[in-house]
């Protein structure tokens, strides 16, 4: 039964369209399964790999650019920005990886925070090639049928989703957590470990990047201050997987609901502004207190929190 | 042609000499165990062979090529795996995966690599333990952990580093029929260890250092009645 779990979600999910919600209930299922996609690139390196990376908007802000960019210079659809991201983010993610996994830990959290931020300040500053703070409009913002998009970012999200299961029950998939419990280990072992963090860098970015692609054609206009966001990309991509459950498979899922909801609603009290943030911050502090392995990795510990497992005998 | 040669190899750290001029030679198929008191430079020699060091000065050569100056990864590629003295188990990892995380190096798919981690556990006695988080592991069958894993990379020569210490003497008997077994698959080891009765008992020949040089090498027998080695380490009691 738990093995087919998936499918039946996923069947589940294929048919939620034809509920005819509402415009808005598509729009925040479009964004939960988006930054499930963002969550499961995020545990891909951070969770498996153990490289903890404070930087994903610059993944995502570059899959999003890729995409704004072909549309504003080339004037073909953005769409083709998907497949494209893959050769412009690898590209990219190796440069980052080269400049980066030489350092270990927080320096290496340090390091890719500093590179979303500057990945930042390049963009807006490079007027000429990207519009710099007026961002790129590929459309009106105007009430869309969200359906398709629904459909391609739940194609995106269930590629992800077999590629991390298909790669962490492999080869590639031990070396990771290997280099994550102890990188000296792993490389007398005879692990490349350099080699290794680079393909997980790699996969994540572009994981991202397809986020960021779809992110762009999806809401019609991206802005610097937006993709490369520290504290709604970079951040909020660590809390989804914090939350729901590190190097868990269905982590990143469930975290995803969570955080995308949680925002929604969070947003909606009124006069509240950007103090929102806060209640991200008290979330994670109670988190890592009481369920340091998130809601999946802790589920039996959360039940009993609750009172609804009978206690071990 | 030297089989694993350590040849004039010195490392300093800042102004001081970890190891100054050691030049020995392990030949294939023995145990030759390392020794000296603490802070010789027996660990420094390890992370040299093994790739964590380059030498400062000399080279070290395996069946003839220049090894000293390669990655930790390739060493092992080549055939010289090594365990930790401070044990180095990937803790969240169960004791199966862990051996099978090392099994890959030379297997061609996953089912190979379990079969030789399944392999290398029955060998250590491991077996029964294969579910456990390694985390969980008493520091014994840690110790074998290393071992296990080390093995599972299918090595030519073994560098153990302390893999006694701290054993109580059922695990150490155990232990010592474990790196018997392993010299009779034809697996070269060096061994560094500072429980007496043990290395005398299993090496066929001794290195001995002290404050980074070597002062001594040759069959235990040797080793135990050389006057500079009773000096520095063994003591006036052990020789009597």
């Amino acid at each position: 039964m738990k093995k087919y779990f998936p499918y039946i979600a996923l069947a589940f999910l294929t048919v939620i369209p034809l509920l005819e919600l509402n415009s808005y209930l598509m729009h925040i299922l479009i964004l939960v399964v988006m930054w499930s996609v963002i969550g499961m690139a995020w545990n891909l390196l951070s969770g498996y790999c153990g490289q903890v990376s404070f930087g994903h908007a610059a993944f995502f802000g570059v899959g999003a650019y890729t995409s704004g960019m072909l549309y504003a210079k080339l004037g073909i659809s953005g769409w083709w920005g998907v497949p494209a991201s893959i050769v412009v983010v690898t590209l990219f993610a190796l440069v980052i990886g080269y400049i980066c996994l030489r350092l270990r830990g927080p320096y290496f959290a340090l390091a890719t925070l500093s590179i979303g931020v500057i990945l930042r300040i390049v963009v807006e500053n490079l007027v000429q090639v990207t519009g710099g703070d007026l961002g790129i409009m590929i459309r009106e913002r105007s009430w869309i049928e969200k359906t398709w998009f629904y459909y391609i970012i739940l194609a995106i999200a269930a590629f992800s989703y077999l590629l991390v299961k298909k790669i962490i029950g492999s080869k590639l998939g031990y070396y990771f957590v290997a280099i994550r419990e102890d990188q000296d280990a792993a490389e007398s072992l005879g692990i490349n470990t350099t080699l290794y963090k680079t393909i997980a860098l790699c996969l994540s970015a572009v994981i991202t990047g397809f986020a960021g692609a779809f992110y762009t054609n999806y809401m019609g206009y991206i802005d610097p201050k937006v993709v490369f966001a520290l504290h709604d990309i970079s951040i909020i991509a660590i809390m989804v997987v914090m939350v729901g459950g590190v190097a868990t498979f269905s982590g990143p899922i469930v975290g995803a609901i969570i955080m995308v909801v949680l925002a929604e609603a969070i947003r909606s009290i009124p006069m509240l502004g950007t103090a929102h943030h806060t209640f991200f911050g008290i979330l994670l502090i109670v988190i890592i207190i009481f369920l340091p392995n998130g809601i999946v990795g802790d589920f039996l510990k959360l039940k009993r929190l609750v009172g609804l497992a009978r206690r071990p005998s | 042609m030297s089989f694993l040669e350590v040849k004039k190899v010195s490392r300093f750290f800042g102004g001081l000499a970890a190891i100054k001029d050691v030049s020995f030679e392990v030949r294939k198929g023995e145990i030759l165990g390392l020794i000296g008191p603490n802070g010789a430079g027996k660990t420094t020699i390890f992370n040299v062979v093994n790739g964590f060091y380059h030498p400062s000065q000399g080279n070290v050569f395996f069946k003839d090529l220049k090894i000293s100056g390669l990655k930790p990864y390739q060493i092992c590629r080549r055939g010289i795996a090594r365990t930790f003295q401070v044990v180095k188990p990937l803790q969240r990892m169960s004791v199966l995966d862990n051996v099978v995380t090392s099994a890959f190096l030379r297997a061609k798919d996953k089912r190979q690599a379990v079969e030789i981690a399944h392999d290398s556990l029955r060998f250590t006695g491991l077996y029964d333990d294969r579910d456990v988080i390694s985390r969980g592991l008493p520091l014994g069958k840690r110790k074998r952990l290393e071992i296990a894993r080390a093995l599972a990379t299918q090595p030519e020569v073994l560098l153990l580093d302390e893999s006694f210490a701290g054993l109580n003497p059922t695990e150490l008997d155990e232990s010592i029929g474990i790196i018997r077994k392993i010299k009779n698959r034809g697996i070269t080891i060096m061994i560094i260890e500072h429980h007496m009765k043990v290395i005398m008992a299993i090496s066929d020949r001794i290195v001995v250092l002290n404050y980074g040089e070597k002062i001594a090498e040759g069959t235990p027998l040797e080793i135990r009645s050389n006057p500079l080695v009773v000096e520095a380490y063994l003591g006036e009691a052990q020789s009597a």
